[in-house]
């Protein structure tokens, strides 16, 4: 890409990216972030700087990015083979981009919640103690306060307390999702990552992940991919759409779904595409 | 749109239904063909041979006097082997399994090496005695020692064990280890912890399986020059054995000489199927007991 497109890109986004108020520190701050899949581009000058402890959805139709996007935020994205990046995300102080940054440690403080339930075949308690065991927690006792915890903390301790040693796969779709937030929850993350966590869910389910999720951003920070706008309206501070790769607008959810200032953002999230 | 004729229909459909019912009964008659010859074979053997099993026959010594014969030594051969094949085929196969699909990079390099392992899986088993002959007799100076057939036996077994393991591990889910990975886990911690117990079952199975047909393979021990006539029970890996189906080979053969050889060898068949049929039925205990829902 030629250095004035890319001037002008820049420019573009910082006049719909405004900064965060300051009562909030930022977590993550991608700055020209580009992304190929091979010979795909598929993320194109990312700027975004994302708040700590806020809800901060991610919009936008299929193929825009938005996954590719989350899953560069715990680099799980270098599970595909041929990817390559350029510019920089910045995560406590540190650009996680950079090879001599530690996916193993990246990953123990970023959880995530993948959109198809995926517990491990195991029973409800080895799966949320897995995270603990695979960091070097031994102790029977602190195992059993941090599966409780992590249990209570996603609000499903009360629907398996009795069969902890039953099969995840018993649960019900809803109640798995929960339990892979909880499993999340037990690695004690600064960072929850979701991608479309409800998009397999039925309603009532959905409800409760949407709750979750506003309970946990008291202490997490919760950035989360929905193709469902409604659901960004509900949960969200922050808003960014995503279209063909690029950011084309990043604000507060009120702002974005009222006034927003891009007509291709109003032209989406009116259903007129997408 | 043209209207469906009820009466051609139903015309027709008596024609459909009979072609049907024709291709079902090849079909019938195709899987019946393999079972009549198997049980052709099974009660042949069994009238021949059952009658000379008893515990002489299981514990005695080898003798050229057919009443007195026994085929302890051949047995104790065939164990001894399968204590040096489980093993080696065990860790050198799921090794390469796990290195071929976890670890290898996709490219020219590893698919270079599986298209070999797969054409190494239809090498003819005798291509393998000479091999071990080179190898481990000559080379290693192990001559035919309990250690040399084992190894033999190894090298041919294993590209069936690898393929099978490899089919294995692709098997389990990619959202399972992508769970794993991105809660901080190490490759290492999420092959032993996730992928490995999710493909426990289906590795065992195949490596089982692939063991039945290292007990019963007889061209690599001629090659090797395995006696079939020992008297001396082999006693650890570095004494000279014969097993199973070579003492059926010489039996056979000189069953000419003496026709009641022919009533041994039909007997050793006997135990040997056994033998099998307890390996089977290990690996469908295992499969069953081990098998994780995904």
């Amino acid at each position: 890409m030629s250095m004035l497109m890319e001037r002008k890109m820049t420019v573009e986004n910082d006049k719909h990216v405004k900064k965060s108020s300051n009562s909030h520190r930022i977590v993550y701050d991608t700055k020209d972030l580009n992304l190929w899949y091979s010979n795909t581009h598929a993320l194109k000058d990312i700027n975004l700087a994302i708040n700590e402890k806020e809800v901060t959805a991610i919009i936008g139709p299929s193929g825009c990015g938005k996954s590719t996007y989350i899953k560069t935020l715990n680099r799980m994205v270098e599970l595909v083979p041929g990817v390559r990046t350029t510019g920089s995300i910045t995560y406590k102080n540190k650009n996680i981009l950079d090879k001599s940054f530690k996916v193993e440690d990246l990953r123990t403080q970023v959880g995530m919640v993948f959109q198809k339930a995926n517990p491990f075949p195991k029973s409800i308690y080895e799966n949320i103690a897995y995270g603990p065991k695979i960091h070097g927690i031994r102790n029977k006792k602190v195992l059993d306060e941090i599966v409780e915890t992590s249990l209570r903390g996603a609000y499903i301790w009360d629907e398996v307390k009795d069969r902890l040693n039953e099969n995840a796969y018993g649960l019900s779709g809803g109640q798995q999702q929960r339990l892979c937030i909880a499993r999340c929850l037990a690695i004690q993350p600064d960072v929850i990552l979701m991608d479309e966590p409800t998009s397999a869910l039925d309603p009532k389910s959905t409800l409760k992940i949407e709750e979750l999720a506003q309970e946990l951003k008291k202490d997490y920070s919760i950035i989360i991919v929905t193709h469902n706008m409604q659901q960004a309206a509900r949960i969200s501070d922050k808003t960014a759409f995503f279209l063909n790769g690029e950011v084309i607008e990043f604000d507060d959810t009120n702002t974005i779904f009222t006034n927003p200032a891009d007509n291709r953002t109003e032209d989406y999230i009116s259903g007129r595409f997408g | 749109m043209e209207k469906l004729d009820t009466l051609k229909l139903t015309s027709r459909m008596n024609a459909r239904v009979r072609k049907n019912a024709i291709w079902k009964s090849i079909f019938f008659l195709s899987t019946l063909f393999g079972l009549i010859v198997l049980a052709v074979l099974i009660i042949r053997v069994l009238t021949q041979g059952a009658g000379w099993i008893d515990i002489n026959f299981l514990t005695g010594r080898l003798s050229t006097d057919a009443e007195r014969a026994g085929i302890m030594g051949a047995l104790l051969g065939t164990v001894w082997v399968m204590l040096v094949v489980i093993p080696v085929t065990l860790i050198i196969g799921v090794g390469t399994a796990v290195y071929l699909e976890l670890y290898a990079k996709r490219g020219k390099f590893q698919s270079f090496i599986e298209t070999n392992i797969s054409n190494l899986a239809g090498v003819p088993s005798i291509v393998y005695g000479l091999l071990g002959l080179t190898v481990f007799s000559r080379l290693m100076d192990l001559g035919n020692a309990v250690l040399a057939g084992g190894l033999t036996l190894s090298l041919l077994v294993l590209p069936i064990l690898i393929v099978s393991a490899q089919e294995a591990l692709r098997a389990v889910p990619g959202h399972l280890a992508e769970a794993s990975y991105a809660m901080g886990a190490t490759k290492w911690q999420t092959i032993r912890r996730v992928i490995l117990p999710a493909a426990l079952a289906s590795i065992l199975t195949g490596s089982i399986l692939s063991l039945s047909r290292a007990i019963g393979e007889t061209a690599p021990l001629t090659v090797l020059g395995i006696p079939a006539f020992l008297l001396p029970f082999p006693e650890g890996i570095f004494d000279t054995f014969t097993a199973l189906p070579m003492q059926i080979y010489y039996w056979t053969l000189d069953s000419s000489l003496v026709a009641e050889y022919a009533n041994l060898a039909a007997a050793t068949i006997v135990v040997l199927l056994v033998l099998l049929f307890v390996l089977n039925s290990i690996a469908i205990f295992i499969r069953n007991k081990f098998q994780q829902r995904y």
